[in-house]
Parts: structure tokens; C-alpha cells; sequence
């Protein structure tokens, strides 16, 4: 009876990406202890939305990739909706309309873009697999662009890059031809000037303290020279769990949500940090070789689509929090505080483990 | 057909997947190997630094400022020491507004017009980082009142500061010096000693007299506490604490009582006064008249009344003591005398009769002894006694001025004394090498003459003149002059009693020093220039008298001190040594514009030499009205 409980649970639960992305949840929830200053409540709460990540992260894996595919269109339409409303009605915090106000609870719309947009471009290219045109290509990009223009002008850079990166690299894998890449880079190249120009102030500013951080010390740079700093003093072991000087003595900004990666950095060192880069590897890999598994090419863009982004979070933020990119808001997946992130984490590792378990049904259809 | 060209296609697009996959992989491959490098780059190759970095976040270091060593009489008297004042003090950094700040102050705390410019002055010389006192010596009152309104002025505070006092006010100034806040110059010195760590936490340093000396000694260690801090600077714990060490006291060889009755006797004369312990060089007193209060410049003087100080005519800036030239005038002639003597001229029973005046041979030119008929008949002894100038003039001519110097030059005649003092004159002492550097000009005989009797170039320091009346009173020993007597270490406890160092040893014949003594001894005996002085005396004094001229003299005119400016009155000196067979005390004091030696001048050194000898106080009152003799009158 329990067996056969627990392996109806475990019947669509890849076991290997399971256990990479349960100990990166650990090693975030030890992190996030200590980032916040020993406050237990906030732990609590981490795992209170690890839970729940979890239990969507189940019921994702258990419906059958058809029913994304199915339900790839209206999905993204209602999001992008929400992101019209967000315009209108939306709620103003920190200076960026970013949340709907539910009554019960308040949401992102630009987080169910995230997992949206890829699986409604997905479902796009794969639907056009055999009469594919270059037109196919631009209705498809539009599918990212409209929402992505939308969340940069709330204004959310963060999460337009990684919506951008995440329609650009379904593009790439649908096939899109070298020619059009290399004129689109050229184009891209071309079209910095007229972006920098629409750029608010906060954002020009945060790129421009990347070229020189100690320009503004006190100012907007000081996020990257004392994340430098602390992962910097981390030296090759850290300072060990707790004693990081940096975060425990609130020189660090945001330390439970984007800058957590320097106090992880800081109290456990080079050798941590490469831990941890090798489970994210791992967890990487695993959603790669899945993609490549895969039985159709719905499945595979979105697939590969999931451990592409997953890696785009990562390298962004802590490329971000080494002082190698501008600091952009994003957080670091499985590890910084935050219930939205994590949960939509884990669903797309779901819907990642429901391409897996149902890769002998789909075959060709 | 269809079938398998569907079928076709799947592989084709899988293969294209795979192919791209792969490229992607790749790239991912790569950023992770960017990032790796990067978390090479900070945690290995510049760990030291961003370690460094971390630490100075995390640790503030607060200099401790020690207390500064106290200043002691011989017996104990304190002249110098310190005590707490509230004082109110901005952070300019911290303050967004500091002329609305200093007009909400106003209210609450009563800031005067000087108390203003006084912290004006002191923001343009300080980093907007420091502290600024903006009112020191606050009031309890005033101190509860602002406490009760802290929170409307950011960056202003109370602190609890040590200050420097005197208590004795303006007590042996310029012996004791004062300290006043640092300034760019003092900067510069202290980053030229080393001294900057030590000086992290100070403000103000020895600016005159011993304060400045034994400013190393007395300053201290400061300590250092090692703070952990959070971003906000608020402090979290102290990793470590190295307390500050209390700088040294210092015990002066001053005594306070005799110190206190020459600078009384001074009363409202300028001048200046030395006296000292021919034994072993410690100075008993050390009088500049008129004196300042030091306390006035700790934590900074206040600019008018600097400007008041500084252009008085009285000059009570300057440090007349050391720094003050005179002509020696007739206080020189017992050196002359002994000059003679030694270069086998005038020795007894040589004798002149003194026509009351000298002519110079071959020139003509004559030269009026100060008594117009003069002294009849004189010999050495007799012409130090009655100071006949008309001896000396004749004297010098013969010895020749050349023997003359060299001769003086051994007493420390136009030498430092190195007293531990800074900005010591090294006074004058002329010869016809000096005037050809000084003015081209040859050394005429006639200079000779008047050099003779302490007129001329001749310029000395009261400090100068003290050392070389205890080398007399030593029979040719010098002893260097100093100021203190011991430096107790605050640490342990431990006496540093300085030795006596021993400048030279000059060998006189006894015989010659006899004569000369006999005839300082008769100079406070009945007949002698400072008759009075000597009178009732349980023991003998060794003096000379002298006079030195301020305004020259036309020939025909007839010096008469009621009908002149007094400020063009001859000043007056005295030099003695007591008791003569043993002498114990060596006092030269020079009262400016006092006219004669012996009225004025002497007085005061026969006021030190009752209370050292004997312990008894003379009265101020009863010597006032002393009148001079007439034999006083003139030199």
C-alpha cells in the first residue's frame, strides 16, 4: 500500500535532478540562515515555499507534455494580460509597478512569462516544424518581444534579459538560420544606442558603475565593491559558516535574496563556491541530456529551453555579485530568498521531469 | 512516402537540435570556466586585498588620547595639570545644514561671538570628519539642556574632554609654556619625528617653554581600541583594547615660593631674572615679566585678545629670559677684572688716580667716568667695588680687545647656554673678526673702550649672565643650566633624576679669584654701588651692579630719569652670588627701564637670597620706599 503510494509519487520524479536540486536547497537554506542574521522565521518560510514548490513541482511533472502543448496559447495570453494590467492597475514598489494585488495574495504576471513564453513559442516552432519560413521565426520572437518590452518598461530589467535570453535560445535550437543570427547581432549592435536611450537613469547608472565601481562608492557601486570584497576576503576556504564579516555586518546589500551568493562566497570560499558550481553543473547536465532525450521537438525546445534559463539565472546573478556584470536583479536560483522564484523554479523543473517520464508516450504524433 | 519523409525530417531536426544543443553546451562550458576564473581572481590572486578591505570595514580603530604628564615644582607644587570639561562638538560631515544647526544651537546653549570665530577657525584648519569643538567648559546646565534636545542636532555632541590647566595662571608663563591646538606647521613636525601614530587622538601640543621641550615626555602613549563594526558604525565588540599611557611628570628644579616673590618683586617692571644653583646648574627661578595666562590658549586663543598679546608694547610674548639681549654694562667688569688679572695687568698694588675721565692715547678722544670728578685713587679690587669706569676704560686698551673676547668668551659670552629650552638667543660677544664679517668695517680702539665696560655690541641673555655668575661663583666650573630635576615614569613609577653636566672646568689663580670677589663682595658694603642691598644681611653677597643705556646720549646732555619717557630709562642689572665663601645661589636679573642696578635691580635679588638662605619673606611695602644713595644713583 505505501509502496505502492510512494512509487505512484515517485512515478514521474526524475531521482537524479531529485537529489542535485534537494542539496542545493540545502546548502541555500544553511546560506540563507546565516544571511539573514540567524533568523530562523525566515528558514521557515524558505521551506514553507520549497513545499510548495514541491508540490507543484509534482503536479507539473504529472501532467502529460500534450496538455502544455494544448494549453501553451491561453496560458501565455492570460499572462500576458496580467502584464496589461500590471500597467494599469498595477502596484508600485521601489520605484517599478511590478505586482497585481489579488486580495489573497499578491503576484508577478512577468513570472508566469518566465515559464510561458517558452513553452508558447515551443509550442509555435513546433507546430510550423515542416512549413517553417523565415516569417515563422519572427512571429515567434515577437512572442517574447511584446512581454518583454512590457516588463523592461515597469521597469524590470532582470527579468526582461532572462525572458529575452530564454526566446532567444529557442530560436537558436528551433533552427533559426546563421544568417539571420549574425544580421540580428549586427542589428543588435546597432540598436545599443537607441536602447541606452530608453534606459532609465537607475539602469544607465548601474551600467556605467560596472565599468569603474569605485566611481561611486557610496552610491549605486557599492553593491559590487562589497560583494567583491566579501567574496574576495572568502579566500580559498572562507571564513566558515556564520563568521562572514561582509554579511553578518550588514555591509552587504540584499543579502537573502540577490547578494546571497557573496556570503555563501565569503564563509565557504573558493571551495564552495566550485561545490556549488559543480551542483548546479550537474543539474545543468541533467536537463540538457533530458532535452536531448526527448521525443518531439515541442518537448525538446522546452526542455532545453528550462536548463538553458536555470543556467542564464545563475551565471547573470553571480556574474552580477562577482562584479562582472551590472547589478541587474536577479536572483540565484534554489538559494536566494523568495517564494515566486522558487516556486516557479521548481515548476519548470516539473514540467522538465514531465518531459522525461513521458518520453516512451509522446514518440511522434 | 509521406510517412518517411516525416520521418526524414524528424532526424534531420533532431540532428540540428543536437548540433546546436551541443554548441550551447559548450557555451555554457565556457561561461562557467569565465566565472571559475573569476572566483580565481578575487579569492585567490588579490585575497590579500580584498581581505584587507574587509578588515578595515569590519574594524575601526579608536586612538585613546593619554593624559598628559603633569609639571611639578621642586616641591611638588603642581603647575600643570588636567581636568574634564563637557565640550559641545560638531561633525561638519555629519551636519547637513551648519548654519541652521548653529542658529537652532543658540537657544540651548549660549555661544558667544568669539566662541564662534574660535570654531570658524578651527573648521577651515580641520577635515570635515573631526570633531569641532564648537563650545568648550560647558555649563552643567547648559550640558542637561542640550542632552534633553540631542536629538534635534545630528551631528553634534557632548563629549567629555580632557583639559590642560594652570593653576597658577599666568605663574612662571614662560617657564612653564602652554599647549594649544595643532596646527600645520606642528603637523609637519610631527610627521617629521614619526609621530603620527602617537598623535591619532591628540589635539594640541606643547607650544612654548616646557610644555614644548619635554613634549615627548610628557604627551604619553596613546592607546588604541580595536572596534568590530557594523555598516552603520555602530560598534558590535571590542577585539581589542591597548590602553593609553599616561604621559611622565615632570619635576622642575623651580622652587614655586621663590619663583613666586622675584616675579612679585618685579612688580610692574619688565625684566627678566635667572637664578640658579652654581653647584649643579638646576635653575630656582625663571622670571619674564610681564608674564600671560596659558590657560587662555589651551583649545585655541582667542584672536583679538592673540592680537592684544602679541602687539603689546610690553611684549609679554617673548621670552625674556633666554630670548631677551641686553648690554651687560657694568656686570661685565667683574669679568674684565679677571681678564686683567689673569693676563698679568693691574694686579695690586697697581693703581690709577681717576680724573673722572679717560683719554684714549694718540687720538685724543676722551671718555667721562660715570662719577663726574671721579674716584680718586683706585685700584681693582676698589674699581669693581664703586664700578670706575675710568679703570676699565684704561684697562681694556691694554689687554687689547682680541684678549679681551677670547677672554669672555670662556663664561659662554655670546654662546647658547643649551638650557632645555627651544628659541634660546645666543647674545653677542664682539670682535674684530665679527665686525668685518658683520659690517665690513675694521675694529677701532675706541670700541675697545666702551666694550670694556659692557657698552657696544656687547649683548647678553639673562640666562647667559646666570651661567657665567655661577662659573665665577664656582671659581671656573660651568654646569649647564637646567630646568628640571627629575622625570617620574608613569608606567613604572621610576625617577629619572638627571645628572649634572659638566659644560668645562676653567683653572683660575685662586689669588685673582680672591680679588675679584673681594671687590663683588664690597659692593653690598658700605661704600659699594649696592650698599643697601647687602645691609643686614647675615650672610656676604657677591655683586656687581650695572646699567645699561637704552637711549644713546648726546655729550652735553645730562641723563635725568624723572624728565624722560620712561621707556627711554636706562635698564638696570644686577648679578650676585650668595653665600660668597660657598655660594649655593647665583642670580642676574635685569629690570628694564628700572634705571640703576643697584635700586631696583638689587632688591629683588637680595628678596630670593632671604628666602633660599634663610626662608624668611621681606615684605614688598618697606623696599619701595627704599631711596637710593647717592652713590646708587649712576652706575
Amino acid at each position: 500500500m505505501l509502496e505502492r503510494f510512494t512509487s505512484r509519487l515517485q512515478k514521474n520524479i526524475d531521482s537524479i535532478l531529485m537529489i542535485f536540486i534537494s542539496s542545493a536547497l540545502v546548502v541555500g537554506l544553511f546560506t540563507l540562515y546565516s544571511a539573514s542574521g540567524q533568523n530562523i522565521i525566515l528558514v521557515l518560510n524558505q521551506l514553507l515555499y520549497i513545499g510548495l514548490g514541491f508540490i507543484l513541482l509534482w503536479i507539473t511533472a504529472s501532467i502529460h507534455p500534450k496538455y502544455y502543448e494544448k494549453f501553451a496559447m491561453p496560458i501565455y495570453v492570460i499572462g500576458l494580460l496580467l502584464l496589461f494590467a500590471v500597467m494599469f492597475v498595477g502596484q508600485t514598489s521601489h520605484g517599478a509597478k511590478r505586482w497585481l494585488n489579488l486580495g489573497i495574495f499578491k503576484m508577478q504576471p512577468s513570472e508566469i512569462m518566465r515559464i510561458a513564453v517558452p513553452i508558447a513559442m515551443a509550442w509555435y516552432l513546433s507546430k510550423r516544424e515542416n512549413k517553417r519560413h523565415a516569417i515563422d521565426y519572427f512571429i515567434a520572437s515577437l512572442f517574447f518581444i511584446l512581454p518583454v518590452i512590457l516588463i523592461i518598461n515597469q521597469p524590470d530589467l532582470g527579468t526582461g534579459l532572462l525572458i529575452s535570453a530564454s526566446g532567444l535560445y529557442i530560436l537558436f535550437l528551433a533552427g533559426l538560420n546563421w544568417k539571420f543570427i549574425v544580421g540580428g547581432a549586427i542589428g543588435l549592435f546597432f540598436l545599443v544606442p537607441i536602447i541606452w536611450t530608453h534606459l532609465y537613469d537607475y539602469q544607465k547608472n548601474r551600467l556605467l558603475i560596472l565599468l569603474d565601481p569605485s566611481q561611486d562608492p557610496l552610491g549605486s557601486g557599492y553593491h559590487s565593491i562589497q560583494s567583491s570584497i566579501a567574496m574576495g576576503s572568502g579566500g580559498l576556504i572562507g571564513k566558515g559558516w556564520l563568521n562572514g564579516t561582509q554579511g553578518q555586518l550588514d555591509f552587504l546589500p540584499e543579502r537573502t535574496t540577490d547578494f546571497i551568493f557573496a556570503v555563501f562566497s565569503e564563509e565557504f570560499g573558493l571551495l564552495g563556491n566550485l561545490l556549488l558550481l559543480g551542483l548546479y553543473a550537474f543539474i545543468i547536465g541533467r536537463s540538457l541530456m533530458i532535452a536531448s532525450q526527448a521525443k518531439n521537438t515541442f518537448t525538446r525546445l522546452l526542455a532545453a529551453n528550462i536548463g538553458l534559463t536555470f543556467f542564464t539565472y545563475i551565471f547573470i546573478n553571480i556574474a552580477m555579485v562577482s562584479g562582472i556584470m551590472p547589478v541587474v536583479g536577479v536572483p540565484l536560483p534554489l538559494i536566494s530568498f523568495g517564494g515566486t522564484s522558487m516556486t516557479i523554479i521548481l515548476i519548470s523543473f516539473g514540467i522538465l521531469m514531465s518531459v522525461h517520464s513521458h518520453k516512451e508516450l509522446v514518440g511522434s504524433s | 512516402m509521406s510517412f518517411i519523409k516525416n520521418n526524414q525530417n524528424i532526424y534531420k531536426s533532431r540532428y540540428f537540435f543536437k548540433q546546436r544543443l551541443a554548441l550551447l553546451t559548450g557555451l555554457v562550458f565556457i561561461a562557467f570556466l569565465v566565472i571559475i576564473g573569476r572566483f580565481f581572481y578575487l579569492q585567490i590572486f588579490k585575497y590579500d586585498f580584498y581581505k584587507g578591505l574587509s578588515e578595515n570595514n569590519r574594524i575601526a580603530v579608536i586612538p585613546n588620547a593619554p593624559n598628559r604628564g603633569l609639571i611639578l615644582d621642586r616641591n611638588g607644587i603642581i603647575l600643570a595639570d588636567n581636568y574634564f570639561v563637557y565640550s559641545l562638538e560638531v561633525i561638519p560631515s555629519k551636519v547637513a545644514n551648519l548654519n541652521k544647526t548653529i542658529d537652532n544651537l543658540k537657544p540651548v546653549v549660549e555661544l558667544s561671538v568669539s566662541d564662534l570665530k574660535q570654531f570658524r577657525k578651527i573648521l577651515k584648519e580641520s577635515s570635515s570628519l573631526d570633531s569641532i569643538p564648537i563650545k568648550t567648559h560647558l555649563s552643567e546646565i547648559e550640558a542637561a539642556r542640550f542632552a534633553a534636545n540631542k536629538l534635534r542636532f545630528e551631528g553634534v555632541e557632548i563629549k567629555s574632554r580632557l583639559f590642560r590647566r594652570y593653576p597658577k595662571g599666568s605663574f612662571a608663563s614662560h617657564l612653564i609654556g602652554h599647549i594649544n591646538r595643532i596646527n600645520e606647521e606642528d603637523k609637519e613636525t610631527i610627521k617629521k619625528l614619526g609621530w603620527q601614530q602617537n598623535y591619532k587622538g591628540t589635539d594640541s601640543i606643547g607650544k612654548l617653554g616646557i610644555e614644548k621641550y619635554y613634549e615627548a615626555r610628557l604627551h604619553g602613549t596613546t592607546g588604541f581600541q580595536e572596534v568590530e563594526i557594523d555598516a552603520n558604525g555602530n560598534a558590535v565588540r571590542i577585539l581589542n583594547n591597548t590602553p593609553s599611557i599616561e604621559g611622565d611628570a615632570i619635576t622642575l628644579s623651580i622652587d614655586a615660593n621663590l619663583q613666586d616673590i622675584a616675579e612679585n618683586a618685579f612688580n610692574k617692571y619688565r625684566g627678566a631674572l635667572i637664578a640658579l644653583n652654581p653647584k649643579n646648574g638646576e635653575v630656582l627661578a625663571f622670571v619674564s615679566r610681564p608674564n600671560f595666562d596659558p590657560n587662555h590658549f589651551v583649545g585655541g586663543i582667542d584672536v583679538d585678545e592673540w592680537k592684544l598679546l602679541n602687539e603689546s608694547l610690553d611684549k609679554p610674548m617673548l621670552n625674556r629670559a633666554i630670548n631677551g639681549l641686553y648690554p651687560p654694562g657694568s656686570t661685565i667688569k667683574p669679568f674684565v677684572a679677571l681678564a686683567a688679572l689673569e693676563n698679568d695687568i693691574r694686579k695690586p698694588p697697581f693703581n690709577i688716580k681717576d680724573p673722572g675721565f679717560f683719554t684714549l692715547p694718540n687720538s685724543g678722544h676722551t671718555y667721562k667716568d660715570w662719577k663726574p670728578f671721579g674716584h680718586g685713587t683706585v685700584d681693582i679690587v676698589m674699581a669693581i667695588t664703586i664700578s670706575c669706569d675710568t679703570f676699565f676704560y684704561g684697562l681694556g686698551i691694554e689687554l687689547g680687545i682680541n684678549k679681551l673676547s677670547q677672554f669672555l668668551s670662556q663664561f659662554g659670552f655670546g654662546k647658547a647656554t643649551h638650557i632645555d629650552m627651544f628659541g634660546e638667543n645666543a647674545g653677542l660677544l664682539p670682535s674684530p673678526e665679527w665686525k668685518q664679517k658683520r659690517f665690513k668695517k675694521p675694529w677701532y680702539l675706541g670700541e675697545t673702550v666702551i666694550t670694556s665696560i659692557g657698552q657696544g655690541y656687547t649683548l647678553v641673555t639673562p640666562v647667559q649672565l646666570a651661567q657665567a655668575v655661577a662659573t665665577l661663583a664656582n671659581g671656573g666650573l660651568t654646569i649647564q643650566p637646567r630646568l628640571i630635576q627629575s622625570i617620574k615614569n608613569s608606567q613604572t613609577g621610576k625617577m629619572e633624576v638627571f645628572k649634572n653636566k659638566t659644560i668645562q672646568t676653567l683653572h683660575f689663580n685662586p689669588e685673582h679669584l680672591a680679588l675679584v670677589k673681594e671687590g663683588m663682595i664690597n659692593v653690598t658694603e658700605p661704600g659699594g654701588t649696592a650698599a643697601s642691598v647687602g645691609a643686614g644681611a647675615p650672610y656676604k653677597i657677591a655683586a656687581k651692579t650695572g646699567t645699561a643705556q637704552v637711549v644713546e646720549m648726546k655729550a652735553n646732555q645730562k641723563y635725568n630719569p624723572d624728565r624722560m619717557n620712561e621707556r627711554h630709562r636706562d635698564h638696570a642689572l644686577f648679578i650676585a652670588y650668595a653665600p660668597a665663601e660657598d655660594p649655593t645661589i647665583a642670580i642676574a636679573l635685569i629690570v628694564e627701564n628700572g634705571g640703576h642696578g643697584g635700586s631696583t635691580a638689587g632688591p629683588i635679588a637680595r628678596k630670593l637670597m632671604d628666602y633660599y638662605l634663610l626662608k624668611k619673606v621681606t615684605s614688598n611695602k618697606e623696599d619701595i620706599k627704599v631711596s637710593p644713595l647717592e652713590s646708587e644713583y649712576h652706575d
